[in-house]
């Protein structure tokens, strides 16, 4: 392999000729330049557009294509459709990215990936080129895998609210509208999925909200995994809470839906509800999917983890959900948002000719409600392994909370504070 | 348009040619170690007023540093610092608290 400066001789340039204006991101030097687009304004998106800016002191231009006005929160979602928190609460705008931070913001679509060409098509119709590229999409459900759930009209019916928003608020009304003495069944696909204690902490959230308002309705949880994946010594606490009000049924792998019956079929047995709650199995956003990325179980984007590059597209950089995760890596935002921050160190190092830092370290916490005020954490801390290639948790670090606790609760909200502002302000 | 392509995949080839050189020490190492703790401190470990979490920005370098050898021995009881600051090698920390303490 030619060294930089070799090519350069060899191509009969000298460096300074690559001081063009339009092409300095490949300036060499210490001062990164050049254009960077994101897509996706959520947990990993979000951060990186932000640090990208703050990192090079304004020098990289960022362009972030998010298709929705305003960022809503997954994160604290659970609390809104048990009733304790708002959609105005987990709802935020995009102002301080584009004020503060000069981030240029386009609401759209991107619908095309040309990485030869370092090019995204829109849905409005533009074209966007860059010099380095950042998918951070989150997720797509394979409705396919759940038969039933193939219409529009069926998913209208028994929702996921595993992406916040319209769906979050449909959920919640379901819930208020159910008669006392109804059913919520909860389904969960096998990991992995987005967020792996999340689909405990709602079951948790909806028992709670039925103790104090409706307290002859059942929650009823079918767990497609062996076990509780995420926490599971607490979450069985938190659920003896409940006993009486919610069931956890394991080994209970959706087959199908009959949505307008509200019947999850499972292999051996139906169970019929007056609201059913399905998180379908989960793959890498559209754009990270299907434009040529190399996939691990032809779900997640497989990444270099020095640089979140993609392993056969260069130029192009994944993060968050979509990625195929190192070991015992969850699927979280504090997560994309740590990925973000590796992740932008790498680029502006890249656009300034040098290699990324050999020795990135990631953490991961996850407070989960399993009352309105009690909370249980699990956290992590994964360092670079050379000889492996990838990041691995470092033994005897991490852990989870000795029990549910006030405190943590605090420290959750607080969480959640911090994290949007890291992000968003 | 072409041309500029060309120049573009030039400029590509040469990128991965460093990236894949040896890698010299990172300057920015101590601030890339500080961001992980942002999540939960804020940016530049300038929490949200109000929120909570403690601010790090501006402690002092041997009080932060003491802190968190503290949390690690288990001498300084915690939520959930205990085990997080097991995670870094004290050389890490150093370079957090030092980085923490220079943020005005
Ligand atoms: C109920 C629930 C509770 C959770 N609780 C927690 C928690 O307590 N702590 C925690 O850390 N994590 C939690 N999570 C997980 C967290 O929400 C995700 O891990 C996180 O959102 C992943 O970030 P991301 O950037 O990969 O994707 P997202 O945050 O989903 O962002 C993706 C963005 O990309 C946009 N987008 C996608 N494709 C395109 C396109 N082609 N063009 C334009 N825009 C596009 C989307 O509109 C979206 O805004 C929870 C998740 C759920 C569902």
């Amino acid at each position: 392999m030619l060294n930089r400066r070799d090519f350069l001789k060899t191509a009969g340039l000298a460096a300074g000729t690559l001081a063009l204006p339009g092409l300095t991101g490949c300036a060499m030097g210490s001062r990164p330049r050049g254009h960077v687009v994101v897509v996706g304004g959520g947990y990993g998106g979000a951060t990186v557009a932000k640090y990208l800016r703050m990192w090079s002191d304004m020098g990289v231009d960022v362009t972030l294509v998010e298709r929705n006005p305003q960022f809503i929160s997954c994160p604290i979602s659970n609390l809104v459709i048990g009733g304790d928190k708002t959609m105005a609460d987990i709802t935020m705008g995009y102002d301080g990215l584009r004020n503060t931070w000069g981030v240029k913001l386009l609401q759209d679509t991107v619908v095309g990936l040309d990485a030869g060409a370092r090019k995204l098509t829109l849905a409005s119709g533009g074209v966007l080129g860059y010099d380095r590229l950042v998918l951070s999409p989150g997720i797509e459900f394979m409705f396919d895998q759940t038969p039933g759930l193939e219409t529009e009209d069926a998913r209208r019916t028994v929702l996921h609210a595993w992406k916040a928003g319209e769906q979050t608020v449909a959920l919640r009304k379901q819930l208020e509208d159910m008669k006392d003495g109804g059913v919520y069944a909860l389904a969960i696909p096998k990991a992995p999925y987005r967020c792996p204690p999340g689909p405990y902490e709602r079951a948790c959230l909806v028992a709670n909200y039925f103790k104090k308002a409706k307290p002859k309705s059942k929650v009823l949880v079918l767990d497609a995994n062996e076990e509780i994946t995420s926490k599971k010594a607490l979450f069985t606490k938190a659920f003896e809470k409940y006993a009486g009000i919610l069931e956890y049924r394991s080994n209970s792998e959706l087959r199908e839906v009959d949505a307008a019956g509200r019947t999850a079929i499972l292999e051996f047995d139906k169970v019929k509800a007056d609201v059913l709650n399905v998180v379908p199995p989960q793959r890498a956003g559209d754009i990270a999917a299907r434009s040529g990325l190399k996939l691990i179980n032809n779900r997640w984007v497989d990444i270099d983890w020095l640089s979140y590059e993609s392993v056969n597209t260069p130029g192009v950089h994944v993060l968050g959900d979509a990625i195929f995760p190192a070991p015992t890596m969850p699927k979280s935002g504090h997560m994309a948002n740590q990925h973000a921050k590796v992740a932008a160190a790498a680029i502006l190092r890249l656009l300034a000719g040098e290699a990324p830092n050999p020795t990135p370290v990631v953490m991961n916490t996850c407070y989960s409600f399993v009352d309105s005020k009690n909370v249980i954490h699990v956290a992590s801390v994964h360092q670079y392994d050379a000889a492996k290639k990838v990041v691995l948790p470092v033994p005897g670090a991490g852990g989870v909370s000795m029990a549910a606790n006030e405190l943590e609760g605090k420290f959750a909200l607080a969480w959640a504070k911090n994290i949007w502002a890291d992000m968003l302000v | 348009m072409k041309v500029l392509h060309w120049f573009a995949g030039i400029c590509l080839l040469g990128t991965l040619g460093v990236a894949q050189a040896e890698a010299r020490p990172d300057p920015d190492l101590a601030r890339n170690l500080a961001a992980t703790c942002a999540n939960c401190h804020g940016t530049n470990g300038r929490a949200v007023q109000g929120a909570g979490n403690e601010e790090l920005a501006g402690v002092p370098k041997d009080k932060l540093l003491q802190k968190l050898r503290d949390f690690r021995s288990g001498a300084k009881p915690a939520t959930i610092m205990h085990q997080i600051s097991k995670g870094y090698t004290e050389a890490q920390l150093e370079l957090v608290a030092a980085y923490f303490a220079a943020q005005k």
